[in-house]
């Protein structure tokens, strides 16, 4: 294997690690703070349809993004109001907006746009285009770091680096910040909030929504950066990859990022090698493209050591007497 | 403080007619009180008698259907915890508050920050915590993370969180059910500094040694209303307890001396490792005689736990040798579970009676038939249960323990704690077993349910049965014990007679400190 050939490998992984980080960080939003969340792939898909309609009618990305986030708060929303106003299951829930999203993509996608449950190529300014960084072009001879910089670093787009930042971004807020910590603690121990008189509720929604926002960037980034238009189921299981990585990260942001990188990299080799010929014997390319899914079912099975969830995840909470 | 000083002080806290219900239960019945500022007041009462209902309106809880609430001399509303915490009242609750992953300065901080960013809080918090610490022996480390610290040392965090937020008043709801004779008398001193800095206090608490100990004045709750307030220095115990219970009360339980029969059970060299492969067990001996109460003294988590669910089959051993009745008792294999044990006649009062002594949603016959639910008795044929013949012998026993309501159908969590205890205790012993095994049976039991319990359990032994008390309240120990064991991390320090002994040596043995071969 070449060095430019490790290159594009790497620069796929970051490609593909870029929607599941996203997600990652979204759902660590959410579960910190003691809601589960296993709606991160409708929420994805809702935005990634929202997002390429909208971009379509106006070929504006930049609405597009917006109306994707929008959908996908108010799947949030939607969520919050069954956990935490309504005191409900948290799972059921968020199966509920799966099914919903899948469903009502495909159904509005059809009378929109009668393409099957596909939106519209999008073209022009209706995507993200890839940014080139500055200087990219002038030091790309330079040995190793060059190429490393211009092919590696640069060349994604506006989305990419938005994803890369929230994780520094995300740890400061968690661990250095008020909201950080009410939100840490209301996952922990509501009723110590609840006493110190903070309303759980609020901080509970606070971050609900911040997930709704971030699955929002992510689905959009799949439907308008990664691909050109919204296609029928498109997020592929990507919501729940993010959840492995986000048990297999035990709810750390620089840890979601090394667990989103790892994913993203099966993914890219995946897709780059399909036929691994090892002697006589060739690993087929379903094997290939199954990793990630593979590596999912094993870190879900609690294969990575203990992973200690946030320990009010998943319990309404009602004030005791 | 003298007393013409404290006579002489502005009231801090005035309660008027203050009631509240909950559906058809009336909590708090047109309770009014008045604590002088710079005193420590004590609020006895049995459980379900309002205490915590009341102390829980004046923390902002609950709002009261009726009432008012002065602080300083002025009208005060508290419609929740906000504003209770604005009026300078802090509330330290029976189960801590606190976040148990996050260290001593996020829990101090947490909802009394300074501002958005975290540093200038924490640092601010560190200063204090430092002078607070000189001020008032409450030294905590401040980077200690909640769950490495003992229960001791979690209350003073819970008591520095409510310095840290300015607290006037301090409302402790069962200060001292989780700590050891040292650690509560800390507790009381630090709680007398308090109060000569001019803070108030209110401590809820059904120990009435306490009360006499360290309170100024005392309030009497029953069943809802406010039967009397007393100076504590013009009371006593034996007082005190009549106006809760509304009769005389035993505090101490009569019994005729031990005579010992053969020997029951022999335990030898018992180690056990937990999950973790940490030895909580070190090495036990000892052996429990017919007609006999071994008493087991100890700080809790220095293997009394284990010890309880090694004997009740709940846990497996490592090594060593258990004998019943002079046959060994399968440690480790397939006879080695709970149900095998019972068969022996074992029976076993958990120490935790919601999680491991009657599950919470069944009705109370069902409970009261689990674990000997395989009996002949309770059984029409080969297929099914004989549910009648449960609920009618759960009605027998529940007359017979007094327990109220006296309904099989209720579901267990509707029982107070001291009825929940005596399904429980109900269940054990009347099947009338060679050992029983009872862990900490009085633990959130009110002084009626507690003088009952008592007295089954020395009617149990007088009936020539063997039986094994573990408890961290030295005074059940002591009123209850014929041969006292002493444990500390994991070992047994010394046995003790009860009449050879006196708190002060035993609270140095379940401290670990032997005094050489004296």
């Amino acid at each position: 294997m070449d060095f430019a050939t490790i290159l594009q490998l790497l620069d796929s992984t970051v490609r593909s690690a870029t929607p599941l980080l996203l997600a990652c960080l979204a759902g660590l939003y959410s579960e910190r703070s003691g809601i589960f969340d296993i709606g991160l792939e409708g929420k994805m898909l809702i935005s990634a349809f929202f997002s390429a309609s909208v971009a379509a009618f106006t070929g504006n990305v930049w609405i597009g993004l917006l109306a994707g986030i929008a959908a996908s708060m108010v799947f949030a929303a939607l969520h919050g109001l069954a956990s935490i106003t309504f005191r409900g299951n948290q799972l059921i829930s968020g199966v509920a907006i799966n099914f919903l999203a899948a469903g009502m993509t495909v159904v509005l996608g059809d009378s929109w746009f009668q393409l099957g449950g596909r939106t519209p190529q999008l073209v022009g300014d209706g995507r993200f285009r890839d940014i080139t960084l500055p200087f990219a072009e002038a030091i790309a001879d330079v040995p190793l770091v060059g190429p490393i910089y211009s092919d590696l670093i640069s060349g994604h787009s506006i989305l990419v680096y938005m994803a890369f930042f929230f994780v520094p971004l995300t740890w400061w807020v968690l661990y250095r910040t008020r909201f950080g910590l009410r939100l840490r603690a209301v996952g922990e121990n509501p009723a110590a909030v609840d006493t110190a008189g903070i309303s759980v509720v609020r901080a509970r929604y606070s971050a609900v929504l911040i997930c709704g926002v971030l699955t929002g960037i992510a689905g959009a980034y799949l439907a308008t950066s990664l691909a050109a238009g919204f296609n029928k189921d498109m997020s592929a299981g990507r919501g729940f990859i993010a959840l492995a990585a986000l048990i297999f990260a035990k709810w750390r942001p620089w840890y979601a990022l090394y667990a989103s990188l790892l994913f993203g990299l099966l993914d890219a080799v995946g897709a780059r090698y399909q036929n691994i010929a090892i002697g006589e014997f060739v690993i087929p390319v379903q094997f290939m493209q199954a990793l990630p899914y593979i590596l999912t079912v094993v870190i879900l099975a609690g294969f990575v050591g203990k992973a200690i969830p946030p320990r009010a995840g998943g319990e309404p909470y009602v004030k005791e007497r | 403080m003298t007393d013409a000083q404290s006579d002489s002080a502005p009231y801090a806290i005035e309660l008027k007619g203050i009631s509240k219900a909950f559906g058809p239960v009336q909590a708090n019945k047109d309770i009014s009180i008045k604590v002088r500022k710079g005193t420590i007041h004590g609020i006895v009462g049995e459980n379900g008698a309002g205490k915590s209902t009341l102390m829980s309106i004046l923390y902002g809880f609950y709002k009261a259907d009726e009432g008012e609430i002065f602080i300083n001399g002025t009208l005060t509303p508290i419609p929740d915890s906000q504003a209770a915490i604005r009026a300078g009242i802090g509330m330290v609750h029976q189960h801590f508050k606190l976040v148990e992953n996050f260290t001593v300065v996020e829990n101090v901080i947490l909802g009394a920050e300074d501002g958005a960013l975290l540093k200038p809080s924490v640092a601010k918090a560190r200063k204090l915590l430092t002078e607070l610490a000189a001020e008032y022996e409450l030294h905590v480390d401040p980077d200690a993370i909640i769950e490495d610290l003992s229960v001791g040392h979690q209350q003073r965090v819970e008591i520095l969180k409510q310095l840290y937020r300015e607290a006037d008043i301090l409302i402790l709801d069962e200060p001292t059910g989780v700590l050891t004779p040292a650690e509560a008398d800390q507790l009381f001193r630090i709680l007398g500094r308090l109060k000569d800095e001019g803070k108030t206090i209110i401590m809820i608490t059904h120990k009435l040694r306490e009360i006499m100990d360290v309170t100024d004045t005392v309030s009497v709750m029953r069943r809802g209303e406010m039967t009397a307030t007393v100076k504590t220095a013009d009371s006593s115990p034996e007082e005190l307890a009549e106006l809760m219970v509304g009769r005389k009360v035993l505090l101490r339980v009569d019994k005729s001396p031990t005579k010992p029969g053969q020997t029951v059970l022999q335990v030898r060299d018992l180690v056990v490792h937990d999950e973790q492969k940490v030895e909580r067990l070190k090495g036990v001996s000892f052996e429990i005689r017919a007609g006999e109460v071994l008493g087991i003294a100890g700080v809790s988590g220095n293997g009394q736990t284990e010890l309880l669910e090694v004997l009740g089959g709940m846990i497996a051993a490592t090594s060593g040798e258990i004998v019943l009745n002079g046959d060994s008792i399968d440690l480790t294999g397939a006879k080695s579970d709970g149900q095998s044990r019972r068969k022996r006649g074992i029976a076993h009062v958990p120490e935790d009676r919601q999680r491991e002594g009657l599950i919470m949603n069944f009705a109370a016959w069902e409970n009261v038939a689990f674990g000997y639910h395989h009996d002949p008795k309770y059984q029409k044929n080969r297929l099914f249960m004989d549910n009648a013949a449960m609920k009618r012998d759960t009605a027998e026993k529940m007359e017979h323990y007094d327990v109220r309501p006296p309904d099989p159908m209720l579901q267990a969590k509707n029982f107070s704690g001291g009825n929940q205890q005596k399904i429980v205790v109900a269940r054990e012993i009347e099947r009338n077993p060679d050992l029983l095994l009872v862990g900490q049976p009085t633990r959130g039991v009110d002084i009626g349910a507690i003088e009952f319990i008592h007295k089954q359990i020395i009617a149990l032994r007088d009936e020539g049965k063997a039986i094994l008390l573990v408890s961290v309240e030295l005074d059940e120990i002591f009123s209850l014990s014929d041969r006292i064991a002493v444990m500390f991390d994991g070992r047994i320090m010394g046995e003790r007679l009860p009449d050879e002994t006196n708190e002060g040596e035993l609270g140095l043995l379940m401290a670990g400190v032997t005094k050489g071969a004296a």
